[in-house]
């Protein structure tokens, strides 16, 4: 009988304790964030979508190199050596002639380890994340390609001039075989001390 | 009925009294009909709302202002929904038991008084009329789960059968302590029985004895209408949906409906029986400029209770199956037997005689204050406590 009251108090008293608790949260600060119109603030190295500064690239493959998927696709051949030399933003000569360069978004895994051997920070992760589509071939970004949107979305705002003066190639030589002409002409004329 | 009647009789003066009876007995049904039909949108609103709430969510916000259409949206879908019938199924029955679970907890709408004159029909026997109308939708349940034929769905029949046939035991025997201390079934007697404001509420008479057999005949309700935490007929995650598994479409909302109508007849009936029914709880707030305020009163308790159950909802796990016969053999009816007993000795004593008047007006008002003072000081608290509380929330 003692051991029935007992219980019996327990159930009840136990029944109010958590009544208690839900009547709190009735009132608490509620949670829902109405995602379309409001967005979680993203912690400042959040890892997203990878963007990749075609004017600053290389094509030393170190990111392919070091892409545990897989997902980094670049062809390189060597530049003209009588065309005009240009620069990467970090004062660095480009040599090579990067045609392809293919990230395809769908596999990668946003480890952020092709973004640690890059010479020139070229390619690093922006906290952009709303890209899904219906087609899975909208993933692969082709950086390397004239017409291609995406270069147009860099959300970094361009670093400022290093002390070398750096010559960016127009956005693309697509798979344009390396010519023996020299490239499109750039927008700025490269007046490196050691370029002509 | 009456008042109806009484308007009616000068409309149709001179026609026979049946032809009376039948037009205020089609309007007081077709009133009935339709608060049952629109009442589970306000029900559903309210549920999915306070389901958000307790869970720190916001609830439905996209359909209408604040979410208000969503329910809405949500009973046109139901109602164009393809009705499924599976091929084993017995069409028949399969049909029927939907009907008779909304017939079963439509008729319980009959006896309760909305205020003096505002009731379908004062049946000298209403308590009893009650508990036999809402025992008809056990049928209903059982039927489903047979015609069905799935395994289920079967198993949510039989548990919900075993369920109610248990639980009605303790919520007759509470609702026994009631009509001892009136000496009527009729649920117009056992309002006037209570009227003086909130100290002559049959909540606190005898207290606490009265307030105990409260909380047996609630607890009990809830079994009654399969909510949590008794709502192991529809366990989720046991029972795919328990008894209504296979049923889609309209026969699906009908379900539904009822399962609302019936908390919203059960809640009427606890405030009827324990809450003063349709009188407030001073008797200065009974007339508002000499406008009744009666079914505002009603339906204010009903409400409060439904809350209850929806709060108990969120709160509460769900009981195992034997979990919940032991409340209900081994806890609940000792103590409503035991409440019989005793409160039917003390219907025999004077009510001056130990002084229970004052001592239960006195508790009455502790006891009111003391939960609302005690919620409102909860609500602050929680205020304050969501302020200080750190949480990245999102601005962009």
């Amino acid at each position: 009988m003692k051991q029935w009251l007992t219980d019996l108090w327990e159930g009840f008293y136990t029944v109010l304790v958590g009544m208690k608790i839900t009547w709190r949260h009735l009132f608490v600060k509620k949670v829902t964030l109405h995602y379309p119109e409001e967005k979680w603030q993203l912690p400042p190295k959040s890892r997203m979508r990878l963007f990749m500064a075609y004017e600053d690239c290389i094509g030393c493959g170190q990111c392919a190199r070091a892409c545990p998927v897989q997902c980094i696709y670049i062809k390189a051949e060597k530049r003209d050596p009588k065309a005009p030399a240009i620069f990467a933003a970090n004062g660095q000569g480009i040599k090579l002639d990067v045609h392809v360069f293919d990230i395809d978004m769908s596999l990668c895994c946003y480890c952020n380890l092709c973004t640690y051997p890059c010479p020139t920070d070229c390619i690093y992760m922006t906290p952009e994340y709303e890209f899904a589509t219906d087609d899975l071939n909208q993933h692969l970004y082709r950086f390397a390609k004239k017409d291609a949107k995406f270069l147009t979305v860099n959300p970094k705002p361009p670093a400022p001039k290093p002390a070398a003066p750096a010559a960016a190639p127009p956005a693309g030589a697509p798979p344009a075989p390396p010519s023996p002409q020299a490239p499109p002409a750039p927008q700025t004329p490269p007046a490196p001390a050691t370029g002509a | 009925m009456d008042l109806l009647s009484s308007l009616l009789g000068g409309v149709l003066a001179g026609q026979p009294a049946w032809l009376l009876a039948l037009v205020a007995a089609l309007i007081c049904a077709t009133l009935l009909v339709t608060f049952m039909a629109l009442g589970p949108i306000a029900y559903v609103y309210a549920e999915t709302k306070l389901a958000g709430f307790f869970q720190d969510r916001i609830g439905p916000k996209r359909v209408g202002p604040h979410g208000l259409l969503q329910t809405i949206a949500d009973a046109v879908k139901l109602m164009f929904k393809e009705a499924i019938f599976p091929a084993a199924a017995d069409k028949f029955l399969f049909v029927l038991a939907p009907c008779l679970v909304v017939v079963g907890a439509f008729l319980g709408f009959v006896v309760i008084p909305f205020g003096t004159r505002l009731q379908t029909a004062d049946l000298n026997i209403g308590l009893f009329y009650v508990v036999a109308v809402s025992s008809l939708s056990t049928v209903g349940i059982i039927m489903a789960g047979w015609a069905s034929n799935n395994k289920y769905a079967l198993f949510g029949a039989m548990r919900s059968a075993a369920q109610i046939v248990s639980y009605e035991i303790p919520a007759v025997f509470s609702m026994l302590v009631i009509v001892m201390i009136v000496g009527s079934l009729s649920l117009q007697d056992v309002v006037n029985a209570q009227h003086g404001g909130i100290g002559y509420w049959f909540l606190f008479r005898y207290f606490p004895l009265n307030l105990i057999a409260f909380l047996v005949f609630f607890t009990a309700s809830l079994a009654e209408c399969n909510r949590a935490p008794f709502d192991i007929p529809e366990a989720e995650s046991e029972l795919v949906a328990g008894f209504h598994t296979e049923y889609s479409g309209f026969f699906f909302a009908m379900f539904f409906m009822a399962e609302y109508t019936e908390m919203f007849i059960v809640s009427a009936v606890a405030s009827v029986l324990f809450l003063g029914g349709y009188l407030a709880p001073h008797p200065m707030l009974q007339t508002v400029g000499g406008l009744g305020l009666g079914p505002l009163w009603l339906f204010l308790k009903a409400f409060t209770l439904i809350f209850i159950m929806m709060w108990l909802r969120w709160t509460l796990p769900r009981l195992r199956v034997d979990q919940l016969m032991h409340v209900a053999w081994k806890v609940l009816l000792p103590i409503s037997m035991t409440l019989a007993v005793v409160v039917g000795g003390l219907v025999l004593v004077p009510a001056t005689r130990w002084g229970f008047g004052l001592w239960d007006r006195t508790w009455a008002w502790v006891v009111a204050i003391g939960i609302v003072a005690y919620l409102i000081v909860g609500m602050f608290r929680a205020i304050q406590w969501s302020r200080t509380r750190n949480r990245v929330m999102a601005t962009s």
